[in-house]
């Protein structure tokens, strides 16, 4: 056995199946496969409205799905089978497999009402059942961690988008999660503060997170991703490693959709 | 001829005290009971199971579609007549009491509902993301939000009660106004003894809104920030204090999406 494989580094944490996803007769996902390894950093490209934000919010069950089947560590998501067919799984069940994948946001979504110290304890306290001095500690770990200790008792409201957006990955990561699905977590940023997340980011794949990242980001992209996916149209177009997607790609529309963010 | 007298005799008198005090206690408790109500109400409202929903419509439109003092009195002669066993329970107080929370329960719940969607659907889905299940998230999460957005016409609502109590007059309830009916048709006195009423009823819901003032403040995002309420610890400073100088987030924004 190899040292990799007593790790668990290779085994699947993600596997999408033919992932049918469709909002009234607007079909956004249309058979759609996924798999990412333990310790993969899995980043998807394409145009808007092509379905990567839906894609990660089914990973995580946010989204319901018509049909497929989605795994996280080999645990089929959100639904039970019965009698070989699927029923929804019981909300504690759906719960308890999102405590274990961090989700970071376009738009933040801290709780505004709680300082980014209270952000960060609040799921340990309430939904791990931790101590809240053993979390309150880890938790200004994390804050220095992301570069935050200082601003540990301040309200959402009185941070930059960036300091924001760091504690809202602080926030997952306080979960321990085995995964992380980061959706455009820069985009909503002025282009100063874009750095400083990519860095967290950067450096939470150097430590060997799983992760599934949705980004315009081509230069952490390429220096970041393991494998690069791009979709378009509810599809995946194309993958590879990123230099295969990057510098040659096969397909048409991959290739113009990198000409136009190029140009940018 | 209008007796100054009377109204001063009676201003502080033992008689009017006992009344302003039921009238207060009485408004207080519907209150309490109206939110609570109300409460129940919104959530099952809010929920995604029509079943749930469609009773609380019917409820609102029940409540707000008839006039309250139809409501007294059918609860205190219309259900003892129709379910004998009741008499015993049925009293001019829990008439009016039950009478003035389930109709409160009813607009609250309207206050509520439109507290809780005001808070942006970001906050439940990174509540749920958390591993928080929708009761947890509910309470830990948005109704703390949709408090601030709750509060200033919860305050309203209950100025309105104060006044709405005098309703119970007409089963014969001795709160103020049924006070001055009563004891003012006695001694020929009655413009007067209204007259004192009146007056108790304006003390009231002028303190009622130096209150409502305070707690507003403490709610408002500018001054709030002026006062470093923030920092506090007290309930009203965790509870209330959490106000923004871009209260944006209560209308749902948040940060400005796009480049
Ligand atoms: N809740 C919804 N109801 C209806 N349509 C939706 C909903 N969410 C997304 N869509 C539609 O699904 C399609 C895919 O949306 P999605 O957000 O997944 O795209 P995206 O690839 O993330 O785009 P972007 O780069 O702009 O974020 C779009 O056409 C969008 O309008
Ligand atoms: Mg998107």
């Amino acid at each position: 056995m190899s040292i990799e494989q007593s790790n668990g580094y290779g085994v699947e944490m993600v596997r999408a199946e033919q992932i049918v996803k469709r909002f009234g007769h607007l079909t956004v996902l249309n058979g759609v496969d996924l798999s990412v390894k333990r310790g993969q950093v899995v980043v998807i490209i394409g145009p808007s409205g092509s379905g990567k934000t839906t894609l990660l919010r089914c990973i995580n069950h946010l989204e319901k799905i018509d049909s497929g089947r989605i795994y996280i560590d080999g645990q089929l998501v959100g639904y039970r089978e019965v009698n070989g067919r699927l029923v929804e799984d019981r909300e504690a069940a759906i719960a308890h497999m999102r405590s274990q994948v961090g989700f970071v946001f376009q738009r933040f979504n801290l709780f505004p009402h709680k300082t980014a110290l209270e952000n960060v304890i609040e799921a340990p306290i309430y939904v791990l059942r931790q101590p809240r001095d053993e979390v309150t500690k880890r938790a200004m770990a994390l804050l220095t961690k992301v570069g935050l200790v200082e601003k540990a008792h301040v309200f959402p409201h009185k941070l930059s988008g960036g300091q924001q957006q760091r504690v809202a990955i602080a926030r997952s990561l306080a979960m321990n999660p085995k995964l992380m699905l980061f959706d455009e977590v820069t985009s909503a940023l002025d282009p100063e503060l874009v750095g400083e997340v990519l860095k967290v980011m950067r450096q939470l794949a150097e430590e060997g997170m799983t992760m599934v990242v949705v980004t315009h980001e081509m230069g952490f992209a390429r220096d970041v991703a393991d494998h690069v996916i791009f979709m378009d149209k509810a599809v995946i177009v194309e993958q590879g490693t990123p230099e295969q997607i990057f510098d040659h790609a096969e397909n048409e529309r991959t290739r113009t959709f990198l000409g136009m963010i190029r140009e940018e | 001829m209008f007796r100054w007298d009377v109204v001063g005799q009676n201003l502080f008198s033992q008689l009017f005290l006992n009344a302003a005090w039921t009238t207060l206690w009485i408004a207080v408790i519907a209150q309490t009971f109206g939110v609570i109500i109300g409460l129940f109400l919104a959530l099952m409202r809010v929920s995604r199971f029509p079943f749930l929903a469609w009773p609380v419509r019917f409820y609102v439109w029940l409540f707000r579609g008839s006039p309250v003092l139809v409501q007294i009195l059918i609860l205190y002669f219309g259900l003892p007549n129709v379910f004998p066993s009741l008499v015993t329970y049925i009293t001019v107080y829990s008439a009016t009491l039950i009478a003035l929370s389930l109709n409160e329960g009813a607009y609250m719940s309207e206050i509520i509902r439109a507290g809780i969607t005001s808070v942006d659907t970001g906050q439940m889905e990174a509540a749920k993301s958390l591993g928080m299940r929708y009761s947890l998230a509910m309470r830990r999460i948005i109704l703390p939000q949709a408090a601030r957005v709750i509060i200033p016409p919860l305050g309203n609502e209950f100025n309105n009660m104060l006044k709405t109590t005098s309703l119970a007059s007409v089963i014969g309830l001795f709160e103020l106004t049924y006070t001055a009916q009563v004891y003012g048709s006695q001694g020929f006195v009655i413009f007067e003894l209204l007259i004192v009423a009146t007056l108790y009823y304006l003390v009231l819901t002028t303190l009622w809104g130096y209150i409502q003032n305070w707690i507003e403040r403490r709610i408002d995002p500018d001054r709030a920030t002026k006062a470093g309420l923030r920092e506090q610890k007290g309930w009203t400073g965790r509870v209330l204090s959490f106000g923004s100088p871009r209260s944006d987030w209560t209308l749902g924004g948040g940060p400005p999406p796009g480049k």
